[in-house]
């Protein structure tokens, strides 16, 4: 090993954070191919549970309500948070600007408690009954300033002059912005539908605060059994989640790398042309 | 009386002498204000079609802003911009007949080089068998046709260059706008571009407007250059113009390199005068200029019309002086002298090396003698 490489030191600390992140994770996932109900107890290798899972309807329904509300409420924050982020980045000499960007960004840094209370306020005071419905607006409320945030980002760096090309070749205002602001910004725009999706999947406060009967999310049901005693079955549907998020993770890392490459490659080589 | 001659050399055009040509692109009083900061002032131009016309300043004096005016990105604060008589103010930008090559070019980059060219074409609504045609011609102009489907990141600085540039004479523009076009390419790119581009305006008959900080590039290709200073309009006249009768200080200075030399007229007629510089320099010129002023005129004579000589030239009494060789410049084609007088005023002669040995050879600290003609140079008053 060279200069600044491996000593023990460097070794041993890298393994024992690698060891404090994974270490649990790497726990649930065995015990979620135990054969003993015994969570603690390792009695051989078995998919049972994965089977139990399949015909447990309660906690199905359940991953059916985070799914649907993940799609929607991600996809309505997407928009929302777009629109936000051009607001504060197109027209900076709004009156009430400052206002306005720390309205949208106050969610980030607020106690989830807070927001969930404060929801599940109005929507008693509106007397809007809960269920999906409300859950949907919550996590839209919370999940559209992330997305801001990361196309604000993107904007800010976003060279204007395309735009004025556009319009200077005949588009319209509105055909620019479909034909080339979006196109241009549209990976910061899918990583911030990602996110809010995320937030969605894994939200248990504001949804404990906002949901109603008969609209448990996947968190709710799980975190509810829980208290009554961890199953293997809990175990292998959160091994089921682990595996889906690990390959969106794993397959957008490799689309980027790809590109990354082959935009270098294509870069070098226009230089030698 | 002796801007005799002094028209474009580069082809028979110069409506601007022609009082009843009609004018095409008029500024009338155009200011531009961002904030408390004012970009362009007071300022009036009239570009004539088919004309090649070049904006030539420093960085930061307002060439940008006055072609997005002209383009609809920025709206003149006060004043106004007028296309073929037809006052632009509040048409946008996409109803405006001008395209423009950005300074940025600007590339799509998530289409490829047909598709950015075709872009303009498109959003006139041309049968896509018509934009196909089109496109191909472009590519073909600018010597792309392999390249037609890669994307602007898979491309070098100068094939980007010439996307941008067929992008924008896709859609045959009455007035195509170029904010420092050739800014970016190495300087022998440069040179055959500039020609390149004089052939297209010419071929295609399109009226230029041409931004640029590089004066030996505005010189080559412009039939008018206007020099800005601080968003002001300092001369506008034909390269040849500029450089032999510029018309201030600040023209003859910022265009090429010029000897001024500060003194009094004493004697004035209407075909010379004679101006006295310091106790040993006496100048008699041909070209008097039109100025009554007599204190603190400036003499302005270019370095190549400066002779200097180890011998006494014949005429000895005006128009020539003697000092010493200061400093010396070997640039191959040329030698660039600084000769101290023994005033201590020092002199820029340049001397073309017609000869691989030099007859005369001048080393530092030699005595020499520098003359010139009565027409060499030209009196500034401003
Ligand atoms: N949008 C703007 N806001 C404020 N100042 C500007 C803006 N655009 C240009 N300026 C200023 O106006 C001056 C002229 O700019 P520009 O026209 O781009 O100069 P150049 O001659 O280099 O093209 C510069 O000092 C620049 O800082
Ligand atoms: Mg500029």
């Amino acid at each position: 090993m060279n200069g600044g490489g491996w000593s023990r030191f460097n070794i041993a600390s890298v393994t024992a954070g690698f060891a404090f992140l994974y270490l649990p994770i790497v726990l649930l996932i065995i015990y979620s191919f135990n054969a003993s109900r015994l969570v603690t107890v390792w009695a051989g290798f078995s998919t049972q549970w994965y089977v139990t899972l399949w015909h447990n309807q309660a906690l199905l329904d359940a991953a059916w309500v985070t799914l649907r509300v993940g799609l929607v409420s991600a996809t309505a924050a997407t928009v929302l948070g777009t629109m936000a982020a051009l607001a504060l980045t197109r027209y900076t000499r709004f009156r009430g600007r400052l206002l306005f960007s720390g309205m949208v960004f106050a969610p980030l840094v607020m106690p989830e408690v807070i927001t969930g209370l404060s929801l599940l306020l109005l929507f008693v005071a509106l007397g809007v009954d809960r269920g999906m419905m409300t859950v949907t607006l919550a996590h839209i409320t919370f999940s559209m300033c992330f997305v801001a945030v990361v196309v604000q980002s993107r904007l800010l760096t976003f060279d204007r002059s395309l735009e004025e090309a556009a319009m200077d070749l005949g588009a319209t205002p509105v055909k620019t912005f479909f034909a080339i602001t979006l196109p241009v910004i549209a990976p910061a725009i899918i990583s911030g539908w990602m996110l809010a999706f995320t937030l969605s999947l894994d939200d248990l406060v504001i949804a404990s605060f906002t949901s109603g009967p008969g609209a448990t999310t996947l968190p709710m049901k799980i975190y509810s059994q829980v208290r009554l005693g961890v199953t293997p079955e809990i175990n292998a549907i959160c091994t089921i989640l682990i595996a889906i998020v690990a390959t969106g993770v794993l397959i957008a890392s490799v689309v980027n790398k790809r590109r990354e490459v082959q935009r270098r490659r294509d870069e070098q080589a226009a230089q030698r042309t | 009386m002796a801007v005799k001659s002094l028209n474009s050399i580069r082809r028979n055009f110069s409506p601007w002498t022609d009082p009843a040509a009609k004018p095409y692109i008029q500024f009338e009083n155009v200011t531009k204000q961002f904030g408390d900061f004012t970009a362009v002032n007071n300022l009036s131009l009239t570009i004539y079609e088919r004309e090649f016309y070049a904006l030539l300043g420093a960085s930061g004096c307002g060439k940008s802003t006055l072609l997005r005016m002209l383009a609809g990105f920025d709206e003149p604060t006060s004043g106004r911009i007028l296309l073929d008589g037809q006052d632009l103010r509040g048409v946008p930008p996409h109803k405006r007949p001008v395209n423009m090559m950005f300074q940025s070019y600007a590339l799509f980059p998530h289409m490829t080089v047909e598709k950015n060219i075709a872009f303009g074409l498109k959003q006139e609504g041309m049968a896509s068998a018509d934009i196909a045609k089109r496109v191909a011609e472009m590519l073909k102009l600018v010597k792309l046709e392999q390249f037609a489907k890669r994307k602007p990141h898979q491309l070098s600085g100068g094939q980007r260059q010439r996307v941008a540039l067929a992008r924008s004479v896709a859609k045959r523009p009455k007035v195509l706008l170029l904010d420092e076009p050739l800014g970016a390419l190495d300087k022998k790119l440069r040179e055959e571009t500039q020609f390149e581009l004089m052939d297209l305006q010419q071929d295609l008959g399109l009226t230029f407007v041409v931004v640029t900080h590089d004066q030996e590039e505005a010189m080559t290709m412009a039939d008018r250059i206007a020099i800005l200073d601080k968003g002001e309009v300092m001369q506008v006249a034909t390269p040849q113009e500029i450089y032999e009768a510029p018309g201030s200080r600040f023209v003859a200075n910022f265009v090429g390199s010029m000897n001024l030399f500060e003194g009094e007229v004493t004697r004035r007629d209407e075909t010379s005068a004679d101006i006295q510089i310091g106790p040993d320099l006496l100048i008699r010129t041909v070209n008097p200029g039109n100025s009554e002023r007599k204190a603190g005129v400036n003499y302005a004579v270019r370095p190549e019309k400066i002779r200097v000589s180890s011998k006494k030239p014949e005429e000895t009494g005006v128009n020539s002086a003697q000092g010493e060789i200061f400093d010396i410049a070997y640039l191959g084609d040329v030698t660039n002298y600084n000769v101290k007088l023994d005033d201590g005023r020092i002199v820029k002669a340049t001397v073309i090396n017609s000869n691989r040995l030099a007859e005369d050879p001048l080393t530092w600290g030699d005595r020499a003698w520098i003359s010139f003609k009565p027409d060499a140079g030209i009196v500034l008053t401003r």
